[in-house]
Protein backbone atom coordinates (compact mmCIF):
# COMPACT_ATOMS: atom_id res chain seq x y z
CA UNK A 1 0.00 0.00 0.00
CA UNK A 2 2.52 2.57 1.17
CA UNK A 3 4.76 1.74 -2.32
CA UNK A 4 1.91 2.24 -4.34
CA UNK A 5 1.03 5.82 -2.84
CA UNK A 6 4.34 6.51 -3.25
CA UNK A 7 4.56 5.84 -6.53
CA UNK A 8 1.17 7.96 -7.37
CA UNK A 9 3.26 10.48 -5.48
CA UNK A 10 5.94 10.43 -7.93
CA UNK A 11 3.54 11.09 -10.65
CA UNK A 12 1.37 14.29 -9.13
CA UNK A 13 4.44 16.06 -7.80
CA UNK A 14 6.30 15.40 -11.61
CA UNK A 15 2.88 17.32 -13.11
CA UNK A 16 2.72 19.75 -10.78
CA UNK A 17 6.78 20.29 -11.36
CA UNK A 18 6.05 20.69 -14.81
CA UNK A 19 2.90 23.25 -14.30
CA UNK A 20 4.78 24.99 -11.85
CA UNK A 21 7.92 25.27 -13.92
CA UNK A 22 6.16 26.39 -16.69
CA UNK A 23 4.30 29.10 -15.41
CA UNK A 24 6.86 30.44 -13.33
CA UNK A 25 9.49 30.92 -16.41
CA UNK A 26 6.91 32.02 -18.91
CA UNK A 27 5.97 35.07 -16.13
CA UNK A 28 9.60 35.74 -16.09
CA UNK A 29 9.70 35.91 -19.55
CA UNK A 30 6.80 38.03 -19.77
CA UNK A 31 7.83 40.99 -16.39
CA UNK A 32 10.89 41.23 -18.69
CA UNK A 33 8.71 43.45 -20.52
CA UNK A 34 7.75 45.48 -18.15
CA UNK A 35 8.50 48.88 -19.86
CA UNK A 36 9.34 47.86 -23.31
CA UNK A 37 5.64 46.51 -24.43
CA UNK A 38 4.61 48.74 -27.70
CA UNK A 39 2.65 50.95 -26.19
CA UNK A 40 1.14 52.03 -22.28
CA UNK A 41 -1.98 50.03 -22.50
CA UNK A 42 0.29 46.93 -23.56
CA UNK A 43 2.82 47.73 -20.88
CA UNK A 44 -0.51 47.17 -18.02
CA UNK A 45 -2.17 44.09 -19.95
CA UNK A 46 1.50 42.10 -20.04
CA UNK A 47 1.94 42.67 -16.49
CA UNK A 48 -0.80 41.93 -15.05
CA UNK A 49 -1.28 38.48 -17.27
CA UNK A 50 2.31 38.52 -16.20
CA UNK A 51 0.99 39.00 -12.10
CA UNK A 52 -1.98 35.92 -12.77
CA UNK A 53 0.78 33.43 -14.42
CA UNK A 54 3.00 34.04 -11.36
CA UNK A 55 0.38 33.56 -8.76
CA UNK A 56 -0.27 30.29 -10.97
CA UNK A 57 3.19 29.15 -10.31
CA UNK A 58 2.76 29.70 -7.06
CA UNK A 59 -0.26 27.73 -6.20
CA UNK A 60 1.35 25.26 -7.91
CA UNK A 61 4.73 25.01 -5.81
CA UNK A 62 2.10 25.70 -2.86
CA UNK A 63 1.07 22.07 -3.84
CA UNK A 64 4.23 20.44 -3.94
CA UNK A 65 4.73 21.96 -0.66
CA UNK A 66 1.88 20.42 1.03
CA UNK A 67 3.40 17.28 -0.48
CA UNK A 68 6.30 17.63 1.33
CA UNK A 69 8.97 19.03 -1.10
CA UNK A 70 9.81 21.74 0.91
CA UNK A 71 8.81 25.63 0.41
CA UNK A 72 7.54 27.09 -1.96
CA UNK A 73 9.76 29.92 -2.32
CA UNK A 74 12.73 27.58 -2.14
CA UNK A 75 11.21 25.21 -4.93
CA UNK A 76 11.07 28.74 -6.89
CA UNK A 77 14.04 29.91 -6.48
CA UNK A 78 16.47 27.68 -5.13
CA UNK A 79 16.82 24.92 -7.97
CA UNK A 80 19.15 24.54 -10.37
CA UNK A 81 18.23 24.43 -14.34
CA UNK A 82 18.73 20.59 -14.11
CA UNK A 83 16.47 20.16 -11.95
CA UNK A 84 13.87 22.57 -13.99
CA UNK A 85 10.53 20.84 -15.56
CA UNK A 86 9.62 24.07 -18.01
CA UNK A 87 9.55 22.94 -21.36
CA UNK A 88 12.46 24.75 -23.61
CA UNK A 89 10.58 26.91 -25.93
CA UNK A 90 9.42 28.92 -22.39
CA UNK A 91 12.61 29.93 -21.55
CA UNK A 92 13.98 31.04 -24.71
CA UNK A 93 15.14 34.88 -24.81
CA UNK A 94 12.84 37.51 -25.73
CA UNK A 95 15.03 38.17 -28.13
CA UNK A 96 18.82 39.69 -28.75
CA UNK A 97 20.71 41.98 -25.74
CA UNK A 98 19.22 42.20 -22.08
CA UNK A 99 17.01 43.99 -20.13
CA UNK A 100 19.36 46.41 -18.56
CA UNK A 101 21.08 46.97 -22.05
CA UNK A 102 19.76 47.64 -25.22
CA UNK A 103 16.75 45.06 -25.21
CA UNK A 104 16.02 44.50 -28.70
CA UNK A 105 13.54 41.85 -27.88
CA UNK A 106 11.10 40.60 -30.56
CA UNK A 107 7.30 41.67 -30.29
CA UNK A 108 6.29 38.75 -32.73
CA UNK A 109 8.49 35.73 -30.91
CA UNK A 110 6.57 37.08 -28.05
CA UNK A 111 2.64 37.12 -29.16
CA UNK A 112 3.22 33.83 -31.03
CA UNK A 113 4.72 31.86 -27.85
CA UNK A 114 2.34 33.62 -25.79
CA UNK A 115 -0.72 32.65 -27.52
CA UNK A 116 0.12 29.38 -28.51
CA UNK A 117 1.44 28.62 -25.15
CA UNK A 118 -1.51 30.15 -23.54
CA UNK A 119 -4.15 28.33 -25.63
CA UNK A 120 -2.09 25.00 -25.03
CA UNK A 121 -2.55 26.21 -20.97
CA UNK A 122 -6.34 26.29 -21.66
CA UNK A 123 -6.43 23.07 -22.77
CA UNK A 124 -4.26 21.64 -20.00
CA UNK A 125 -6.34 23.65 -17.38
CA UNK A 126 -9.64 21.78 -19.30
CA UNK A 127 -8.43 18.69 -18.53
CA UNK A 128 -7.17 18.98 -14.82
CA UNK A 129 -10.51 20.00 -13.78
CA UNK A 130 -11.00 16.92 -14.29
CA UNK A 131 -7.92 15.68 -12.79
CA UNK A 132 -7.91 12.79 -10.16
CA UNK A 133 -6.14 14.45 -7.70
CA UNK A 134 -8.87 17.07 -6.25
CA UNK A 135 -6.27 19.49 -5.23
CA UNK A 136 -5.99 20.09 -8.55
CA UNK A 137 -8.67 19.91 -10.30
CA UNK A 138 -10.17 23.00 -7.16
CA UNK A 139 -6.73 25.23 -8.60
CA UNK A 140 -7.64 24.45 -12.01
CA UNK A 141 -11.17 25.42 -11.76
CA UNK A 142 -9.87 28.79 -10.46
CA UNK A 143 -6.91 29.57 -13.07
CA UNK A 144 -9.45 28.97 -15.91
CA UNK A 145 -11.50 31.88 -14.90
CA UNK A 146 -8.01 34.21 -14.84
CA UNK A 147 -7.00 32.40 -18.27
CA UNK A 148 -9.95 33.59 -20.67
CA UNK A 149 -8.95 37.03 -20.43
CA UNK A 150 -5.31 35.85 -20.83
CA UNK A 151 -6.27 34.17 -24.06
CA UNK A 152 -8.65 36.52 -25.72
CA UNK A 153 -5.64 38.86 -25.57
CA UNK A 154 -3.21 37.00 -27.30
CA UNK A 155 -5.20 35.88 -29.92
CA UNK A 156 -6.78 39.61 -30.02
CA UNK A 157 -2.92 40.68 -30.58
CA UNK A 158 -1.89 37.11 -32.65
CA UNK A 159 -4.80 37.74 -35.45
CA UNK A 160 -4.28 41.64 -35.64
CA UNK A 161 -0.47 41.58 -36.60
CA UNK A 162 -1.24 38.10 -38.89
CA UNK A 163 -3.95 39.50 -40.50
CA UNK A 164 -2.42 43.68 -40.87
CA UNK A 165 -1.41 43.07 -44.39
CA UNK A 166 1.72 44.69 -43.30
CA UNK A 167 4.51 43.37 -44.64
CA UNK A 168 6.90 43.58 -42.11
CA UNK A 169 4.33 42.49 -39.34
CA UNK A 170 3.09 39.37 -41.30
CA UNK A 171 7.11 37.98 -42.01
CA UNK A 172 7.95 38.53 -38.46
CA UNK A 173 5.12 36.48 -37.49
CA UNK A 174 5.61 33.98 -39.68
CA UNK A 175 9.38 33.67 -38.53
CA UNK A 176 7.97 33.46 -35.11
CA UNK A 177 5.60 31.25 -35.57
CA UNK A 178 8.46 28.30 -37.10
CA UNK A 179 10.02 29.17 -34.51
CA UNK A 180 7.82 28.51 -31.50
CA UNK A 181 6.38 25.33 -33.62
CA UNK A 182 10.37 24.03 -33.73
CA UNK A 183 10.57 23.21 -29.93
CA UNK A 184 6.71 23.70 -29.31
CA UNK A 185 6.21 20.19 -28.68
CA UNK A 186 7.99 20.36 -25.68
CA UNK A 187 4.79 21.89 -23.98
CA UNK A 188 3.09 18.89 -24.41
CA UNK A 189 5.85 15.95 -23.13
CA UNK A 190 4.75 14.38 -19.75
CA UNK A 191 8.42 13.84 -19.39
CA UNK A 192 9.59 10.58 -18.00
CA UNK A 193 6.95 9.26 -16.51
CA UNK A 194 4.06 10.14 -18.43
CA UNK A 195 2.65 6.54 -18.45
CA UNK A 196 1.79 7.01 -14.77
CA UNK A 197 0.75 10.68 -14.72
CA UNK A 198 -1.89 9.70 -17.68
CA UNK A 199 -2.84 5.91 -16.15
CA UNK A 200 -3.53 7.34 -12.43
CA UNK A 201 -6.29 9.85 -14.31
CA UNK A 202 -3.94 13.02 -13.24
CA UNK A 203 -4.10 14.51 -17.03
CA UNK A 204 -5.02 13.67 -20.70
CA UNK A 205 -2.31 11.93 -22.73
CA UNK A 206 0.05 13.90 -24.67
CA UNK A 207 -1.30 12.90 -27.93
CA UNK A 208 -5.16 14.07 -26.82
CA UNK A 209 -3.86 17.39 -25.54
CA UNK A 210 -1.89 18.05 -28.64
CA UNK A 211 -4.52 17.12 -31.32
CA UNK A 212 -6.89 19.11 -29.01
CA UNK A 213 -4.72 22.27 -29.37
CA UNK A 214 -4.54 21.65 -32.66
CA UNK A 215 -7.67 21.69 -33.32
CA UNK A 216 -8.09 25.45 -31.52
CA UNK A 217 -5.18 26.82 -33.63
CA UNK A 218 -5.94 25.90 -36.74
CA UNK A 219 -9.11 27.85 -37.42
CA UNK A 220 -7.14 31.12 -36.07
CA UNK A 221 -4.27 30.27 -38.16
CA UNK A 222 -6.85 29.53 -41.11
CA UNK A 223 -8.74 33.06 -40.35
CA UNK A 224 -5.43 34.78 -40.96
CA UNK A 225 -4.99 32.63 -44.30
CA UNK A 226 -2.22 30.20 -43.24
CA UNK A 227 -3.86 26.44 -43.54
CA UNK A 228 -1.83 23.04 -43.74
CA UNK A 229 -0.85 20.97 -41.21
CA UNK A 230 0.67 22.47 -38.18
CA UNK A 231 4.04 20.43 -37.09
CA UNK A 232 5.39 20.53 -33.68
CA UNK A 233 8.90 19.62 -32.85
CA UNK A 234 11.21 19.41 -30.00
CA UNK A 235 14.69 20.83 -31.84
CA UNK A 236 16.26 21.62 -28.66
CA UNK A 237 15.02 18.91 -26.61
CA UNK A 238 12.91 17.81 -23.48
CA UNK A 239 13.13 20.44 -20.74
CA UNK A 240 10.72 17.58 -18.65
CA UNK A 241 13.54 15.52 -18.18
CA UNK A 242 16.14 18.56 -17.04
CA UNK A 243 17.52 19.74 -20.38
CA UNK A 244 18.17 23.37 -21.04
CA UNK A 245 19.74 25.70 -22.44
CA UNK A 246 22.16 28.33 -21.50
CA UNK A 247 19.06 30.80 -21.83
CA UNK A 248 17.60 29.51 -18.59
CA UNK A 249 20.97 29.60 -17.02
CA UNK A 250 21.61 33.06 -17.24
CA UNK A 251 17.07 33.92 -16.11
CA UNK A 252 17.63 31.77 -12.87
CA UNK A 253 20.89 33.90 -12.77
CA UNK A 254 18.98 37.00 -12.32
CA UNK A 255 15.75 35.90 -11.39
CA UNK A 256 17.73 33.93 -8.05
CA UNK A 257 20.13 36.91 -7.59
CA UNK A 258 17.93 38.89 -4.25
CA UNK A 259 16.62 35.66 -2.90
CA UNK A 260 20.34 34.12 -2.92
CA UNK A 261 22.01 37.17 -1.50
CA UNK A 262 20.02 36.17 1.90
CA UNK A 263 18.20 32.90 1.79
CA UNK A 264 16.70 33.13 5.36
CA UNK A 265 15.58 36.68 4.68
CA UNK A 266 11.89 36.90 4.75
CA UNK A 267 9.66 39.27 2.72
CA UNK B 1 -11.86 30.52 31.05
CA UNK B 2 -13.75 32.40 29.57
CA UNK B 3 -17.35 33.28 30.56
CA UNK B 4 -18.46 34.88 27.45
CA UNK B 5 -18.98 32.57 24.21
CA UNK B 6 -17.89 33.97 21.14
CA UNK B 7 -20.62 34.38 18.57
CA UNK B 8 -19.83 34.38 14.68
CA UNK B 9 -22.13 37.45 14.34
CA UNK B 10 -19.76 39.29 15.86
CA UNK B 11 -17.01 38.21 14.10
CA UNK B 12 -18.87 38.74 11.16
CA UNK B 13 -19.19 42.30 12.92
CA UNK B 14 -15.24 43.32 12.77
CA UNK B 15 -15.40 41.64 9.49
CA UNK B 16 -17.12 44.50 8.37
CA UNK B 17 -14.14 46.82 9.20
CA UNK B 18 -11.53 45.12 7.25
CA UNK B 19 -11.36 46.49 3.72
CA UNK B 20 -9.92 45.68 0.73
CA UNK B 21 -6.39 47.04 0.92
CA UNK B 22 -6.49 48.26 -2.63
CA UNK B 23 -10.47 49.39 -2.47
CA UNK B 24 -11.24 50.93 1.00
CA UNK B 25 -14.75 51.53 0.47
CA UNK B 26 -15.82 47.98 0.59
CA UNK B 27 -15.50 45.30 2.95
CA UNK B 28 -13.84 42.03 2.38
CA UNK B 29 -16.99 40.51 3.23
CA UNK B 30 -18.92 42.78 0.99
CA UNK B 31 -16.58 41.60 -1.96
CA UNK B 32 -18.25 37.94 -1.01
CA UNK B 33 -14.68 36.91 0.05
CA UNK B 34 -15.76 35.52 3.61
CA UNK B 35 -16.64 32.00 2.72
CA UNK B 36 -16.93 30.79 6.27
CA UNK B 37 -15.95 31.72 10.28
CA UNK B 38 -15.82 28.50 12.38
CA UNK B 39 -15.63 29.30 16.29
CA UNK B 40 -14.13 26.17 18.90
CA UNK B 41 -14.15 27.74 22.44
CA UNK B 42 -12.35 30.90 22.30
CA UNK B 43 -10.41 30.22 19.04
CA UNK B 44 -11.74 31.84 15.71
CA UNK B 45 -10.75 30.65 12.01
CA UNK B 46 -11.68 32.37 9.33
CA UNK B 47 -11.67 30.75 5.80
CA UNK B 48 -11.26 33.49 3.13
CA UNK B 49 -11.69 32.97 -0.97
CA UNK B 50 -8.77 35.12 -3.19
CA UNK B 51 -10.14 37.12 -5.50
CA UNK B 52 -7.17 36.54 -7.99
CA UNK B 53 -5.03 34.09 -6.85
CA UNK B 54 -1.98 35.92 -7.71
CA UNK B 55 -3.69 39.21 -5.68
CA UNK B 56 -0.04 40.88 -3.44
CA UNK B 57 -3.06 42.27 -1.46
CA UNK B 58 -4.06 39.10 0.16
CA UNK B 59 -0.93 38.72 2.56
CA UNK B 60 -2.53 41.93 3.87
CA UNK B 61 -5.92 41.12 4.02
CA UNK B 62 -4.96 37.74 6.50
CA UNK B 63 -3.24 39.95 8.71
CA UNK B 64 -6.10 42.57 8.83
CA UNK B 65 -8.21 39.99 9.60
CA UNK B 66 -6.09 38.90 12.76
CA UNK B 67 -5.96 41.99 13.88
CA UNK B 68 -9.40 42.86 13.72
CA UNK B 69 -10.42 39.16 14.87
CA UNK B 70 -7.99 39.79 18.19
CA UNK B 71 -9.78 43.30 19.25
CA UNK B 72 -12.22 40.89 20.84
CA UNK B 73 -11.10 40.20 24.76
CA UNK B 74 -12.33 36.89 24.11
CA UNK B 75 -10.55 35.82 21.14
CA UNK B 76 -6.98 33.82 22.07
CA UNK B 77 -6.72 32.87 18.28
CA UNK B 78 -7.23 33.59 14.82
CA UNK B 79 -6.27 31.49 12.08
CA UNK B 80 -6.87 32.35 8.64
CA UNK B 81 -6.91 30.06 5.42
CA UNK B 82 -7.78 30.19 1.79
CA UNK B 83 -9.38 28.22 0.01
CA UNK B 84 -8.94 26.88 -3.23
CA UNK B 85 -12.47 26.11 -3.52
CA UNK B 86 -15.32 26.92 -4.20
CA UNK B 87 -13.49 29.71 -6.48
CA UNK B 88 -14.40 33.20 -5.80
CA UNK B 89 -16.93 34.58 -8.73
CA UNK B 90 -17.44 38.59 -9.17
CA UNK B 91 -21.50 37.63 -8.64
CA UNK B 92 -20.31 37.37 -4.55
CA UNK B 93 -20.15 41.03 -4.37
CA UNK B 94 -22.92 42.03 -2.21
CA UNK B 95 -25.47 45.07 -3.34
CA UNK B 96 -23.72 46.91 -0.51
CA UNK B 97 -20.11 46.12 -2.24
CA UNK B 98 -21.58 47.33 -5.41
CA UNK B 99 -22.00 50.85 -4.16
CA UNK B 100 -18.97 51.03 -2.36
CA UNK B 101 -17.16 50.20 -5.55
CA UNK B 102 -19.45 53.13 -7.55
CA UNK B 103 -18.15 55.35 -4.13
CA UNK B 104 -14.55 54.41 -5.59
CA UNK B 105 -15.00 55.22 -8.53
CA UNK B 106 -15.38 51.42 -9.77
CA UNK B 107 -18.11 50.14 -11.70
CA UNK B 108 -19.31 46.93 -10.20
CA UNK B 109 -19.17 43.87 -12.51
CA UNK B 110 -21.75 43.51 -15.26
CA UNK B 111 -24.74 41.30 -13.79
CA UNK B 112 -25.20 39.65 -17.27
CA UNK B 113 -22.73 38.92 -19.83
CA UNK B 114 -23.97 37.64 -23.36
CA UNK B 115 -23.19 34.26 -24.86
CA UNK B 116 -20.55 35.71 -26.80
CA UNK B 117 -18.71 37.34 -24.31
CA UNK B 118 -19.28 40.50 -24.09
CA UNK B 119 -20.40 42.56 -21.22
CA UNK B 120 -21.58 46.18 -20.72
CA UNK B 121 -20.92 48.33 -17.97
CA UNK B 122 -22.66 52.11 -17.07
CA UNK B 123 -20.03 54.94 -16.15
CA UNK B 124 -19.52 54.97 -12.37
CA UNK B 125 -20.28 59.25 -11.95
CA UNK B 126 -23.12 59.72 -14.33
CA UNK B 127 -24.03 56.29 -15.09
CA UNK B 128 -24.19 56.62 -18.85
CA UNK B 129 -24.14 54.22 -21.01
CA UNK B 130 -21.95 55.53 -23.28
CA UNK B 131 -18.22 54.38 -22.69
CA UNK B 132 -15.41 52.78 -24.14
CA UNK B 133 -13.11 49.76 -23.12
CA UNK B 134 -9.85 51.28 -23.02
CA UNK B 135 -7.86 48.51 -21.26
CA UNK B 136 -9.38 44.83 -20.38
CA UNK B 137 -6.16 44.76 -17.92
CA UNK B 138 -5.85 48.12 -15.34
CA UNK B 139 -3.86 48.80 -12.53
CA UNK B 140 -4.73 45.67 -10.21
CA UNK B 141 -5.74 41.87 -11.47
CA UNK B 142 -9.44 42.42 -10.77
CA UNK B 143 -10.26 45.88 -12.56
CA UNK B 144 -10.31 46.99 -16.11
CA UNK B 145 -9.97 50.70 -17.46
CA UNK B 146 -12.73 52.25 -19.31
CA UNK B 147 -13.36 56.01 -20.43
CA UNK B 148 -16.75 57.47 -19.95
CA UNK B 149 -17.66 59.91 -23.27
CA UNK B 150 -20.09 61.48 -21.54
CA UNK B 151 -18.73 63.53 -18.43
CA UNK B 152 -15.08 63.19 -20.06
CA UNK B 153 -14.56 60.53 -17.01
CA UNK B 154 -11.52 57.35 -16.91
CA UNK B 155 -12.93 55.13 -14.73
CA UNK B 156 -12.34 51.50 -13.49
CA UNK B 157 -14.47 48.42 -13.47
CA UNK B 158 -14.65 45.05 -11.58
CA UNK B 159 -13.79 42.39 -13.98
CA UNK B 160 -16.69 39.81 -14.25
CA UNK B 161 -15.27 36.49 -13.21
CA UNK B 162 -17.83 33.96 -13.72
CA UNK B 163 -17.96 30.09 -13.69
CA UNK B 164 -18.69 29.68 -17.45
CA UNK B 165 -15.33 31.20 -18.56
Amino acid sequence: MANNSSVENTAIKELLFQLADDDFIHSYRGSEWLGLAPHIEEDIATSSITQDTMGHAAIFYQLLEELGEGNANQLAHDRPANERRNAIILELVNGPGSYMEQPDYDWAFAVVRNYFYTEAKAIKIQSLQSSSYEPLAEVAAKVQMELYYHLMHWKTWFVQLLGSGHEEAVSRMKAAIEKTLQDFQGVFSLGEHRNKIVQQGLIESEAVLLTKWNQAVAPVLKSVGLEGPIEVGMAQGDGRNGKHTEDLEKALETLCEVYASNKAASW
Amino acid sequence: MSAVLLTSEEIYKLLENVKDPEINTVSILDLGMVENVEISGSDVSVKILPTFLGCPALPIIQKNVETAVKQLPSVEGVSVEFLRSPSWTSDRITEKGKAGLKVFGISPPPRQIKEDGSWHIDCPYCESTYVTMENIFGPTACRSILYCKSCKNPFEAMKPMIKFM
